[in-house]
This record gives C-alpha cells, sequence and structure tokens, in this order.
C-alpha cells in the first residue's frame, strides 16, 4: 500500500506492525519522534507492547537487555547523544547477544551542540558488536527495520538500523507499506533458546569472565559477525520473495561499466544517484557503490565490486579525527588492499552537522576523480567537501 | 589440571547453568564471623531476609546457625537482630 510517510512514520509503523513485546525509550531531544510516535500507539492499544519511558538513554538501553534476557522482543530508537550515552550498555547487549533493535537516526554529536544529519553517533558505535544497517530512504529504513527482527534473532546479535536525521528522518516521502499481516509473518514469533523467565531451565548470565574465558567469549562474538554475513543475505532473499525489493550488502549503481565511482552511505547515495543519471547522459562513465550493512563489513565482496574502476571517491559523513580520514574510507581501504586491488582512492568529508550535499559537490567530486583516473592531477587524499576556507 | 574448553565448545554469550554460586566457596573472605545464640533467638528472619549471601540456615521453621563456608562476615544479620533479641554477634575470626 502507497502512503506518504515521513522516516520517522516509516520507522514507527514498522515498529507498530512488528509489535515487540517491550520497547524501553527516552523520547526527548535529541531522540527523534520515532517513539513518541509508537507511545501513540501503544496509548491507542494499537499493540501488545509494554511501554516504559526511562529516565536516560543509558536506563532505556539497560532495561532493554533485561527484558531481551527476560525472552522479549525488544525495540527502541535513539539519535545523536542518545546513543552516546547508550555506549556502556551497546557492548552489554551484544556481549550477552541480545537481538535488540535500535531505530537509529543519524545525527550529530556535541559539541558545538548540533542534533542534525550526520553519522558521527552511528559511526562510534561501530565497534560495539551491533550489527549496522544504512538506509538510503524512508522505504529502506522500514524494509530495513522489518529485516532487522529476523537477523537479529537468527544472529543472536542486536541490530541497528539507521536513518539520516532530518534528510529522510522528518521529511516525507511515498512509501509502500507492507500489510500488518504480512509483517507479522514475516517476523514469525520470537522463540529464544533460553531466557531468563524460563523457570524450568534456570541460569546465570553476565557473570564475572576473567582472564581465562573472556577472550573466549569475545571469539563467539566475532564468528557470530562473521556468520551474520549469510544470515542478511538469506533474510534479503526471504524479503525479496515476499514483497518484491531487493537488498544485499550494498547497491551498486550503474557500476557494472563505470571508469570512476563514488562509495557513500545513506541519503547521500540518492543525490549521487541523480548526478550519475546527468553525467550518464553525456557519456561519462560514472557509478555508484553504497553500502548497506556497515557491520559485519563486507570487505571481499566489496573489493570485488571496485576492482574494475579506476578510481573511487569515499564520501564520510563523520571524522574520525585521527588525522587521516573518515571512517568509510579506511574500511574501503583496507580491503582493496587485502584484496590485492589497486584502484586510486581519494576520501571526502562532507556534511558534517547537517551541512547539505548538493548535486554541484557530487558532480565536482566525480570531475575530480575523472581527472586523477587520467592521471593529470594528483589530489589530496583527503579532503574537506563544502566547508568554507 | 582444569580442563578449559575452546570458544568453540564454551556455552555462547557467557551463560552459566544455575546455582553455581553454592560451589564457589566465600567462607574464607572473613575476617569477623557472626556468632548465633539459639537460646536468645526468636526466629524472626530478618537475619535470613537480610543475608546477602543467603547463608542463614533455617530448619523446620527456626533458625538454626550460619553457613561458614558462604557467609562472607558482613555484619548484616547481627546489625539487623533486633537489639532488644541480639541473637547475633560478631567474633573476631581466628587466623
Amino acid at each position: 500500500m502507497k502512503v506518504a510517510k515521513t522516516g520517522n512514520e516509516a520507522m514507527a509503523e514498522a515498529m507498530r506492525q512488528i509489535n515487540p513485546d517491550v520497547v524501553a525509550a527516552y523520547p526527548i531531544t535529541p531522540a527523534t519522534e520515532i517513539v513518541m510516535i509508537f507511545s501513540q500507539f501503544v496509548a491507542d492499544g494499537l499493540v501488545d507492547t509494554e511501554y516504559l519511558a526511562a529516565e536516560s538513554e543509558h536506563s532505556a538501553m539497560s532495561a532493554c537487555i533485561g527484558s531481551s534476557e527476560a525472552g522479549a522482543r525488544v525495540m527502541t530508537s535513539t539519535s545523536s547523544q542518545g546513543l552516546a550515552l547508550m555506549y556502556e550498555m551497546l557492548y552489554v547487549a551484544s556481549g550477552l547477544r541480545l537481538p535488540i533493535i535500535v531505530a537509529e537516526v543519524n545525527r550529530a554529536l556535541s559539541s558545538p551542540i548540533n542534533i542534525h544529519g550526520d553519522h558521527s553517533d552511528t559511526m562510534g558505535a561501530r565497534d560495539s558488536g551491533w550489527i549496522q544497517i544504512f538506509s538510503e530512504n524512508s522505504q529502506e529504513a522500514y524494509d530495513n527495520l522489518i529485516q532487522a527482527v529476523c537477523i537479529a534473532e537468527k544472529a543472536r546479535l542486536p541490530v541497528m538500523v539507521s536513518t539520516d536525521g532530518f534528510i529522510i528522518s522528518h521529511c516525507m516521502e511515498v512509501i509502500d507499506m507492507i500489510s500488518d499481516g504480512e509483517v507479522k509473518k514475516f517476523v514469525g514469533e520470537y522463540k529464544p533458546e533460553r531466557y531468563l523467565l524460563d523457570i524450568k531451565r534456570p541460569y546465570s548470565c553476565g557473570a564475572l569472565d576473567l582472564q581465562d574465558y573472556y577472550f573466549e567469549h569475545k571469539r563467539q562474538e566475532a564468528e557470530a559477525m562473521i556468520n551474520s554475513k549469510n544470515i542478511i543475505l538469506g533474510v534479503a532473499a526471504e524479503f525479496e520473495k515476499s514483497f518484491g525489493r531487493k537488498y544485499g550488502f550494498f547497491e551498486e549503481y550503474r557500476l557494472s561499466d563505470a571508469d570512476v565511482a563514488i562509495v557513500c552511505l545513506g541519503s547521500t547515495a540518492g543525490t549521487t544517484k541523480f548526478v550519475v543519471d546527468k553525467m550518464r547522459q553525456h557519456g561519462i562513465k560514472v557509478g555508484l557503490l553504497k553500502p548497506r550493512i556497515y557491520r559485519p563489513f563486507p570487505y571481499a565482496e566489496i573489493a570485488k565490486v571496485l576492482s574494475k574502476v579506476k578510481s573511487i571517491a569515499v564520501l564520510d559523513r563523520s571524522d574520525t579525527f585521527s588525522s587521516y580520514a573518515g571512517p568509510l574510507f579506511t574500511e574501503i581501504t583496507s580491503c582493496l588492499y587485502t584484496a590485492g586491488v589497486n584502484v586510486k582512492a581519494v576520501n571526502y568529508i562532507y556534511g558534517l552537522g547537517g551541512r547539505d550535499i548538493g548535486i554541484e559537490n557530487i558532480e565536482y567530486v566525480f570531475k575530480e576523480l575523472l581527472k586523477i583516473s587520467e592521471g593529470k592531477y594528483a589530489a589530496n587524499i583527503v579532503n574537506y567537501l563544502g566547508v568554507r576556507e | 589440571m582444569e580442563k578449559k574448553l575452546g570458544w568453540k565448545n564454551l556455552p555462547q554469550n557467557d551463560i552459566l547453568e544455575a546455582g553455581t554460586a553454592k560451589d564457589f566457596k566465600t567462607g574464607d573472605w572473613r575476617s569477623q564471623r557472626p556468632v548465633h545464640n539459639p537460646e536468645k533467638c526468636i526466629s524472626c528472619f530478618i537475619c535470613w531476609i537480610n543475608c546477602p549471601d543467603s547463608a542463614i540456615i533455617v530448619k523446620d521453621g527456626k533458625v538454626i546457625g550460619i553457613d561458614y563456608d558462604h557467609c562472607k562476615g558482613c555484619g548484616i544479620c547481627a546489625r539487623e537482630c533486633p537489639p532488644k533479641v541480639s541473637a547475633i554477634t560478631m567474633e573476631p575470626e581466628k587466623k
């Protein structure tokens, strides 16, 4: 069914259809409206969810962890400082291997104070053992959130599904919603192997785990992340079979015969597609690679699809302040290097704190890339796009 | 020597079967030991409720003593025992 929804509404509607057992949240700025909309669904009796308003995001995630360990299907939503405040508990959720789902709206981190769209918050959590899925638009946010439930429960890992703050979260677009019944059938019933409220099979969890066992448990977590790759593809195939929309680790847009390509996450991919089409009309062979799954990072698969282009520009909507490059750039170049793919790569850090990225910016990057691939031009490896000098 | 499991065979996500605390003797942590006087004790169970280590032994509806294998000597039982009763006193642990 085609309906006009903001990104926030799309995520909240997906949550309504998933009908989780527990939602614990702190739905105040910098969180977006997702949980506020969802709490209305709770008040209106449209869901069976136990809704818990916590006193902070740290407590919200703690309550999610407790509920999940008790055997509930659990979701929450946050953003920016909120995700940052959850940081300690994110590691507990993944370490306890709990399939908690977070609808995360990518927003900048203070200071200076700014709640607009960039990827700093989500990138800060990239090593926390959570599966991370980036969405280009509201439709993807909706579809990804539904798939996340199945991925999390099969992989026994928490999942965060992100959209770009304001650009997607607050803008209205037409999305194709799946019927309530079909979503219910797709996500199925949550049947945890062990859960604390199962009094017939009691157990202890989260116990002290010192030098002689901690490492083995972390190795299991690493293995779970490796194994989640096939699970992610399996759920995507199932989703495509049921609803017709195709998903994978990434989307290749006019990439197969491209000379140069941009690699970027989230909503900027939409702008890039527009520019790719425009330049293709003039016979310029440009393309796009849009990673969807950031954790686990599809190293080998990305190296393979980028092996045929002459040069790439990786666009990062966050900085690592490492005196080098953005997080996506270091992942991409790492996978190219280890796969023995020698493609010239440059990095553009852009859009921090919600700074707009327009078609002229993308066109500029493609033109620079074309110069690089002709060998005429030695660019800086790391560049700041759209900042005033 | 204890044979430790590798990551492939360990239970996932650091879970332990219930009740393992019973096998872990913490009694030697004590610097003071609670001594229970059954003649004074009125079996009000205030010590039993408050003991963080479930170390108050109860049998047939009566407090009968202290589980010294697990009591860490925190003194809560002695402190919470009603002053008029004072059935538990803390004494230095003999080394």
